[in-house]
């Protein structure tokens, strides 16, 4: 009885196992963060990126506007290209966008804006990149949709055609 | 008098070093337990990736601030998921990774257990 028991228990743990390692394949080993989290917006405080004072993000978020959260840099090439979406996005009413420019050069940055445009109501300064790891972000650029003090959405990278037109869509 | 002057400078001195190795010492053990989210394979200790750069003043900040290991490591959690923390929690999604070396070793040990005793039987 005991030496039919063994065989038996060795393959179903050999099973378990194959049916384990059988569905790890099917997932991707790449991290995907999840992308559609509704959190409360952090509350910091930063510098203005004109005024040098501190601005508190408590006196900028209001609640029932629609904002884009938007950290950039001037030495990111990707910042560059989503640039000319942000400046369109911008003429847009309904939606605010607020900058964080991250770990930046303050003369580089201001080229930059003078360069492409400022599509940004308020720029925060972020000297080390502690304020971005506040709103749980990996680098630059990123952005956050925010709606009555959450965010609704965040796009890890640059913004694309579709992710605007997605935005457009969602604050119809 | 000058010999006192020399004992207390090199007291301050070794006193204050050792105040901020300890220092030091805290800040890379919580760094060597967290993964850099942006490179593979590597702690936030290892990388030197702007993400890491950043994680590691914010630790040094955060340790300033007097909070505790556990509680840093909470208040990255919050922010970026468990993901952030190398060693996983015991939850629903990994207690078999917790439990199953547990329960081959004692699955074997019975094994283990049940031979000698047989094999001393078979002897007497």
């Amino acid at each position: 009885m005991k030496k039919k028991l063994l065989p038996f228990f060795v393959i179903l743990i050999f099973g378990i196992i194959f049916i384990i390692f059988y569905k790890g394949l099917e997932d991707t080993n790449i991290y995907t963060p999840n992308l559609n989290v509704k959190k409360d917006i952090p509350i910091f405080n930063s510098k203005d990126f004109y005024s040098d004072k501190i601005l508190k993000s408590s006196d900028i978020f209001e609640s029932n506007k629609i904002y884009l959260f938007n950290i950039w840099s001037s030495w990111c090439v990707p910042c560059r290209q989503e640039h000319p979406l942000l400046m369109t996005l911008s003429l847009n009413d309904k939606i605010n966008i607020i900058g964080l420019n991250y770990k930046d050069n303050k003369k580089n940055a201001v080229n930059f804006l003078q360069e492409l445009g400022n599509p940004y109501k308020k720029i925060f300064i972020d000297v080390d990149g502690i304020k971005a790891i506040e709103w749980g972000a990996y680098g630059v650029p990123e952005s956050f949709l925010i709606y009555n003090n959450k965010i609704i959405k965040k796009y890890i990278g640059p913004l694309n055609q579709n992710s605007i037109s997605e935005i457009k869509q969602l604050i119809k | 008098m000058n010999i006192l002057k020399v004992f207390l400078i090199f007291f301050f001195l070794i006193h204050l070093n050792s105040v901020k190795a300890d220092d030091q010492d805290e800040r890379n053990q919580i760094t060597k337990n967290l993964r850099c989210l942006v490179c593979q394979g590597q702690s936030v200790y290892d990388s030197d990736s702007e993400f890491a750069n950043s994680l590691k003043i914010l630790v040094k900040q955060k340790l300033n601030e007097g909070l505790s290991e556990n509680q840093i490591y909470d208040y990255l959690k919050i922010k970026y998921g468990e993901w952030i923390l190398y060693d996983p929690e015991l939850n629903k999604n990994t207690y078999i990774l917790w439990l199953l070396p547990i329960l081959i070793f004692l699955i074997g040990g019975v094994i283990v257990f049940k031979n000698f005793f047989k094999k001393k039987k078979d002897q007497l």
